[in-house]
C-alpha cells in the first residue's frame, strides 16, 4: 500500500491579476514508505507547485492527497507532519543555527535538555558539529543548506520534500552534499520527494524518477528504467538521450 | 488507483486564519470608525444639514480657489524638497557606520517633536530682515524643516534592509554609482519613498501653525481656511465643503501612491565604511543636518539668554509656575503628564498600528480582497489629511453618549495622538512585513507551526525592530502634538506642549525664556528616548 | 494576534479607567485654555457647597462659543466662563445659557454689563483688559523721537515702519485693535484709515507671540519695532526686578475693553449649583486671584489688586466700544474687508 497518494492534482494561479493559468494540471504521484521520488523537470514545468500542493501550501482547483489512506487535503500545512526544504532563503535570520535547528521540537515542546542532545545529533549527521552558537548569517551556502537539512529532519518529518536544495550550490560541494543526502535519507529510513532540473543529482539521490513537462507528469518510474527507456520524445530529449 | 477523475475538492481557508484576519482588519477599523470617521462624519453632515447648495457657492469664491491651489504647490514642492535632501541623509545615517550614528539619528528627528509655535517664532528671528520673511520660500524651508525627518526615517530603515549585493553586481557589470542608484537602488527604495513623500504631503496640506506665523497673513491653506471658518464664523457649511475637499484630495493622492507599490527584498545588510563614491551623499548630508540644525542652536542659544549674558536661570526657573502663577503645574508635572499621555498614546498606536500592518501584509489571491486591503490600506492615511478642528469639534458631537461618553475624559487626548502617531507607525513596519520572503513563513508552517505561531516566529521577530523604531517615532509624534491635544486635554493636566504655547503666549522676559527653555527640555527628553530605542533594538536582532 | 488585541483591550481599560470618581456628581466648568487660577481656589468652593468642580478646556475664547453652540443638544458641562464681548451674541443668540446673572452685581460693575437683549440676562461679568497700542520707552528716548498717543498718530510719517499688529483674523487682540479703529472711525472711515496705516509701513502677523517676541522691539524682544498692540497688562510683566519704571507703556487712547462674562449654561441638570459656582467666580475670592494668574481685572469693586498691578498697570478711562450685537452682525463683512486691506 502506498504510504502518500496525491490524486488528479490540478493548480492554477492569476496570471495578470485577472486571468488565470495552470501550474499543474490532473497530476497524480504514489509513494511508498522509504522511498525517494526525485520529480525532475525543466524550469516552469511545474515541478515545485507539484510539491508546494503536496505540502498544503497551495490551493488546490481540484484533487486530493491521501496519507495511509487518509484524505489529508483539508489538513492544515503545519498538521501534516512533512518538512521542506528550498533551495535558500528559508533560515530564520534572527535565530542561531541551534535555534533553527530547534525549531521543530520547540512546537513539539520537547523538554529543553531532549532538544539540545537532538540538535547536536542533527548537527552531526549533517556535518555541522560545534556550529550550535553561530548566526546563520556566517555561514556559507553549502552550510546553510544543511543547517536547512537538519532543521528539516529534526522532528522526524513523515515525509521530506526538497525543492532544488542543492542548486544554489557549486558543482563539486553539489555531489558531496548530494551523496550526504542521500546517505542521511537512507540512515533515516526517509521518505522523500526530491524536485531537481539536474538528472545526474536524481540519479544521486532517488530510487524512483517522475519526469514533468509543461504541468503534466509525462512518466514515472523506478530511476534506471525513466533514464534507459524515455516515454515519449520531448522526454529523451530533456534527458538527452 | 482509479483512473476517473475525483469530484472537485475546494479547499477552504483555515477557520483561525479568518479569525485573525477578521480581528486584524476588525480592530483598526474599529478604532478609526470610533474616532475618526464618525466624528467627521457627523461634523461635515452639520455643514450639509440644508443641502449641498455649499459646493457652488463656496468654489465661486475666488479665494477658494486660490486656498487650494497654494496647499497643493505648498504640499508637493515641500514634498519634493524633502525627498531630494532627505535621501543623501539616509543613506549616510543607515548605509554607513561611523561614530555617533545613532546620536545623529536621534537628533534628525528633533524638528519633528518641537512645538510649531516655537520652531515659528526661532525661524521668523533667524529671517527677520532677510528678503525671505514672510515669503512662500519661507514656508516651504519651514515645512521642510519640520518634516524631512519623515523621509529620512522611513527611507532610511527601508535602505538599510536592502541587499546591498544587488549594487555590488552592478557595479563590477560596470555601472558607474550614479547609474547604479538610478538603475538599482532609487526603484527598490520606490515604495518606501511613495510612502514617505505621501505622509509628508498630508502633514504639509494640512500645516497650520508654520504657515500661520511664517507667511504672515498673506498665504493660507484650505487648513488655515477651516480653522477660520469653524472657530471665527462658525461657517459649517463653509467648511464642511473645504473638508471635503481636503477628503478627495487626499482620497487622490492616496491611489497615486497605491500604485507606485512592490516588494522589496531584504536580506543582511551590514553598514560599511565610507566608500570614496560616497562623497557627495556624505557632503549633502552634512549640508542639509547643519541647516537643520541651525533654528535648533539659534532656539538653544535664545533659551540660555539672561538679563546678564548666558547662564540657566530659564531652566532653573522651569521648576516653578512662570512669572507671577503664569501656569497652574510646574513645567516638570506637565513634562510628566506629556510622558504618561504619549506611552499611553504610543501603545494604542503600536498595537492597533501592527495589527493593521499584518493584515495589510498578506496578498489575497482574489482580486476582490485585494482592492478591499488596498482601500483599508489608504482609509489608515486619512487622518493626517483630515484637519484637526474638524475632528475636534466631532469629537464633542459625537462623543457624547455610553458606551463613548468620552467628552470629559482624559482618554481623549492619547486616542487623539495615536490617530496622528497611528499611519506613521503602518507606514514604518509595513514595508518591512511585506519584504518578508514567503519561504519563511512557509518553512515555518510546514515544520509544524500553527498560524499564529508563523506570525510571532517569523513576522513579530522579523519586525521587532522596526516596531521600536516605529515606537520611538509615535511617541515623539505624541510628545509634540499640539493642535488636538490643546482641545482636550484638561487644564489641571496639561501637557508640555500646552504649557509652552501658553508661557509664550504672556508677555515678559521669563516667560519667553521659559518657554523656549521648555522646548529644549522636550526636544531633548524626545531625543533621549529615541536614542534609547535605537540603542535597545541592538541586541534584539543581530542580522537583519 | 491574539496577544495585539489583548494588549489593546488592556491599554484602553488602562487609560479608561483614570477617571476620577466622586460621590457628589461634579459640575463641569466649560472655559478656554488661558483659564488658570491659584492651588486649592476651587477646592474652596467644594469646602462651602460640596460638590467638586472639574475644568473642561474647550480650545481658545472662539472655539468655546462654537463648542457651546455644536453641543447645544448634548451639553458639554454645567457653567461657561470666558465668552467675551466679541462671541457674547452668538452664545445667547444660539440659545445656549439660562438666564441667571448673578444676584451679587452691585450698580458699581454696571458698565460691565451686556445691553438688554444681548446677554446682559444671561452673563455675569468676571473680568475685563484692554487691547491697547504699547509702546518701547527706552526705544522712542534713545531715538529723540516723540512717542505716538493716538490712533491718529499712527498713519503719520514720523511713524513710518514702526507699527506691528496681529492679524484680526487670527489673532484676538488683532480682532480687538480692529474693532478700535472701527468704534473710532465709524464704517467708512475704519478702511480709510487702515488704507493708511499699511502705506505707513504697519507690519501684520499672524499672531500675539510672533508681533512681540519677533518684531516689537520691547526688552524681551528681538525686533525693531517699537509700536505693538498688546494688553494693558503687558508694562508690568517688563519691570525688571527692583526697578520703579516699566520700560513700555500702553497708549490708553487706543484701547479696546475686552470683557470676558460666566453663564450658568442651558440644560444644565444642576441649576442651582451652576448658580453657586457662577457667583462663586464673583466672589473675591476668585477675583482676588485673577490678575496674578489670568493677567486680567477684576470686575467686582470690592476685589484688591496686587502691587503691581497698582503701581504699572494702567487702565483705559474711556475705551473703544462696538455693541455685541453690531459685532455678531458684521464680523464676516468687516474681516473680509479687512483682510483684503491688510494682507493684500
Amino acid at each position: 500500500m502506498a504510504i502518500l497518494q496525491a490524486q488528479h492534482l490540478t493548480v492554477s494561479y492569476l496570471r495578470d491579476g485577472r486571468h488565470t493559468a495552470l501550474a499543474i494540471d490532473d497530476v497524480s504521484v504514489t509513494l511508498d514508505e522509504g522511498q525517494v521520488l526525485a520529480i525532475l523537470g525543466p524550469s516552469g514545468s511545474g515541478k515545485s507547485t507539484l510539491l508546494r500542493a503536496i505540502a498544503g501550501l497551495e490551493v488546490l482547483d481540484s484533487g486530493r492527497v491521501l496519507w495511509q489512506g487518509d484524505d489529508i487535503t483539508a489538513l492544515p500545512v503545519h498538521k501534516r507532519g512533512f518538512a521542506l526544504m528550498f533551495q535558500d532563503g528559508q533560515l530564520f535570520a534572527h535565530r542561531t543555527v541551534a535555534a533553527n535547528v530547534a525549531y521543530a521540537l520547540q512546537i513539539a515542546r520537547m523538554p529543553v535538555p531532549e532538544q539540545r542532545v537532538r540538535v547536536a545529533e542533527l548537527l552531526h549527521l549533517v556535518g555541522l558539529d560545534g556550529f550550535g552558537d553561530r548566526r546563520v548569517t556566517e555561514l556559507s551556502g553549502g552550510e546553510q543548506q544543511r543547517v536547512a537539512l537538519a532543521r528539516s529532519l529534526a522532528a522526524r518529518p513523515r515525509l521530506l520534500l526538497l525543492d532544488e536544495p542543492l542548486s544554489s550550490l557549486d558543482r563539486e560541494l553539489r555531489e558531496r552534499l548530494g551523496r550526504d543526502l542521500r546517505r542521511i535519507l537512507v540512515e533515516t529510513g526517509t521518505t522523500a520527494i526530491f524536485v531537481t532540473h539536474d538528472q545526474g543529482e536524481a540519479v544521486l539521490v532517488a530510487d524512483r524518477i517522475g519526469v514533468m513537462m509543461d504541468t503534466h507528469l509525462v512518466q514515472e518510474g523506478p530511476a534506471s528504467e525513466v533514464l534507459e527507456s524515455p516515454a515519449t520524445e520531448e522526454v529523451a530529449r530533456f534527458l538527452g538521450r | 488507483m482509479g483512473g476517473d477523475r475525483d469530484p472537485v475538492t475546494r479547499i477552504r481557508t483555515a477557520p483561525s486564519t479568518v479569525i485573525a484576519t477578521v480581528l486584524g482588519v476588525g480592530l483598526p477599523l474599529a478604532f478609526l470608525g470610533v474616532f475618526f470617521a464618525w466624528p467627521v462624519a457627523a461634523m461635515i453632515g452639520r455643514g450639509f444639514a440644508d443641502g449641498l447648495g455649499g459646493f457652488a457657492e463656496v468654489f465661486a469664491r475666488p479665494r477658494t480657489v486660490r486656498l487650494i491651489g497654494l496647499t497643493l504647490a505648498q504640499a508637493a514642492l515641500a514634498s519634493v524638497i524633502c525627498v531630494v535632501l532627505g535621501l543623501p541623509v539616509a543613506h549616510v545615517l543607515y548605509r554607513l557606520a561611523f561614530r555617533g550614528r545613532a546620536l545623529v539619528r536621534a537628533l534628525v528627528i528633533l524638528p519633528f517633536v518641537l512645538p510649531t509655535v516655537v520652531v515659528g517664532v526661532a525661524f521668523r528671528t533667524l529671517l527677520r530682515g532677510t528678503p525671505l520673511d514672510g515669503t512662500f520660500a519661507a514656508i516651504l524651508l519651514a515645512l521642510v524643516f519640520f518634516n524631512i525627518a519623515v523621509v529620512v526615517r522611513t527611507v532610511g530603515s527601508a535602505w538599510e534592509g536592502l541587499d546591498p549585493r544587488q549594487e555590488d553586481a552592478a557595479r563590477v557589470l560596470g555601472a558607474s554609482p550614479a547609474r547604479v542608484f538610478l538603475t538599482i537602488t532609487l526603484p527598490r527604495l520606490g515604495p518606501s519613498i511613495a510612502a514617505a513623500a505621501s505622509i509628508v504631503f498630508l502633514f504639509c496640506a494640512t500645516a497650520f501653525g508654520v504657515v500661520l506665523v511664517l507667511g504672515g497673513t498673506k498665504f493660507g491653506t484650505i487648513e488655515t481656511e477651516i480653522y477660520l471658518l469653524t472657530t471665527q464664523f462658525l461657517d459649517l457649511r463653509a467648511a464642511s465643503v473645504l473638508s471635503v475637499t481636503q477628503l478627495v484630495i487626499v482620497v487622490a493622492l492616496l491611489a497615486v501612491v497605491g500604485r507606485v507599490r512592490g516588494g522589496t527584498q531584504r536580506r543582511a545588510a551590514i553598514a560599511r565604511r565610507a566608500r570614496r563614491t560616497d562623497a557627495p551623499a556624505i557632503v549633502a548630508a552634512i549640508v542639509v543636518t547643519a541647516a537643520l540644525a541651525v533654528p535648533v542652536i539659534a532656539l538653544v542659544e535664545r533659551s540660555l539668554r539672561t538679563t546678564t549674558g548666558y547662564g540657566f536661570t530659564n531652566y532653573a526657573l522651569l521648576a516653578g509656575t512662570g512669572s507671577r502663577n503664569a501656569l497652574v503645574v510646574p513645567v516638570w508635572v506637565a513634562l510628566g503628564n506629556s510622558l504618561t499621555t504619549a506611552v499611553q498614546a504610543t501603545l494604542i498606536a503600536v498595537v492597533v498600528g501592527l495589527a493593521a500592518a499584518l493584515v495589510l501584509s498578506r496578498s489575497p489571491r482574489r482580486p476582490i480582497a485585494r482592492r478591499a486591503l488596498a482601500a483599508f490600506d489608504g482609509a489608515l492615511l486619512l487622518p493626517l489629511g483630515v484637519s484637526a478642528v474638524t475632528v475636534g469639534f466631532g469629537f464633542l458631537i459625537t462623543l457624547n453618549q455610553p458606551p463613548f461618553d468620552l467628552r470629559s475624559s482624559p482618554v481623549l487626548v492619547p486616542i487623539a495622538q495615536a490617530l496622528v502617531a497611528l499611519p506613521l507607525v503602518v507606514r514604518t513596519v509595513l514595508p518591512v512585513l511585506r519584504s518578508i520572503d514567503p519561504r519563511l513563513r512557509e518553512s515555518a508552517a510546514v515544520l509544524g507551526a500553527a498560524p499564529w505561531r508563523v506570525l510571532r516566529d517569523v513576522d513579530l521577530a522579523v519586525v521587532a525592530r522596526p516596531v521600536l523604531a516605529a515606537s520611538g517615532f509615535a511617541f515623539a509624534v505624541a510628545l509634540g502634538e499640539f493642535g488636538a491635544t490643546s482641545f482636550l486635554a484638561r487644564p489641571d493636566r496639561p501637557t508640555l506642549p500646552v504649557v509652552i504655547f501658553r508661557l509664550i503666549g504672556l508677555p515678559g522676559g521669563d516667560n519667553f525664556g521659559m518657554a523656549l527653555a521648555a522646548s529644549v527640555v522636550l526636544a531633548g527628553v524626545t531625543v533621549a528616548v529615541i536614542a534609547l530605542v535605537e540603542r535597545l533594538r541592538v541586541d534584539t536582532v543581530g542580522a537583519f | 494576534m491574539k496577544y495585539a488585541i489583548l494588549a489593546a483591550a488592556v491599554a484602553l481599560v488602562l487609560t479608561g479607567c483614570s477617571a476620577p470618581s466622586t460621590d457628589a456628581q461634579p459640575l463641569v466648568l466649560v472655559t478656554h485654555d488661558s483659564f488658570a487660577l491659584s492651588d486649592g481656589i476651587l477646592d474652596q468652593f467644594t469646602a462651602q457647597t460640596g460638590i467638586p468642580v472639574q475644568v473642561q478646556s474647550a480650545g481658545d475664547a472662539g472655539q468655546l462659543v462654537n463648542t457651546l453652540v455644536l453641543t447645544k443638544d448634548s451639553p458639554l458641562g454645567d457653567v461657561v466662563f470666558g465668552i467675551d464681548n466679541t462671541f457674547a451674541s452668538r452664545a445667547v443668540d444660539n440659545g445656549v445659557l439660562a438666564d441667571y446673572a448673578s444676584k451679587d452685581l452691585t450698580s458699581a460693575e454696571d458698565q460691565y454689563l451686556l445691553p438688554e437683549g444681548q446677554g446682559r440676562e444671561q452673563l455675569t461679568p468676571i473680568d475685563n483688559g484692554d487691547v491697547c497700542v504699547n509702546v518701547d520707552h527706552e526705544w522712542f528716548a534713545e531715538h529723540g523721537i516723540a512717542e505716538p498717543v493716538t490712533l491718529d498718530d499712527l498713519i503719520k510719517p514720523e511713524y513710518k515702519d514702526l507699527f506691528v499688529t496681529e492679524a484680526a483674523n487670527s489673532s484676538s487682540p488683532g480682532l480687538a485693535f480692529l474693532l478700535a479703529t472701527i468704534a473710532k472711525y465709524g464704517d467708512g472711515g475704519w478702511q480709510d484709515y487702515w488704507t493708511k496705516l499699511m502705506a505707513n509701513g504697519t507690519k501684520v502677523d499672524a499672531g500675539w507671540s510672533d508681533a512681540y517676541y519677533v518684531d516689537f522691539s520691547g526688552p524681551s524682544s528681538e525686533g525693531d519695532r517699537p509700536i505693538v498692540v498688546s494688553y494693558a497688562s503687558s508694562p508690568p510683566f517688563e519691570v525688571p526686578e527692583g526697578a520703579t519704571e516699566a520700560p513700555t507703556g500702553a497708549l490708553l487712547d487706543t484701547c479696546f475693553r475686552q470683557t470676558e462674562y460666566a453663564g450658568v449654561i442651558a440644560g444644565t441638570k444642576n441649576p442651582a449649583g451652576a448658580q453657586k459656582l457662577v457667583d462663586f467666580l464673583f466672589s473675591t475670592t476668585v477675583q482676588n486671584d485673577i490678575p496674578e494668574t489670568m493677567y486680567v481685572y477684576p470686575v467686582n469693586a470690592k476685589a484688591t489688586l496686587p502691587d503691581s498691578f497698582v503701581k504699572f498697570a494702567k487702565i483705559a478711562p474711556d475705551p473703544f466700544v462696538v455693541s455685541p450685537a453690531d459685532i455678531d452682525e458684521n464680523r464676516e463683512a468687516w474681516l473680509a474687508e479687512w483682510a483684503a486691506i491688510a494682507t493684500p
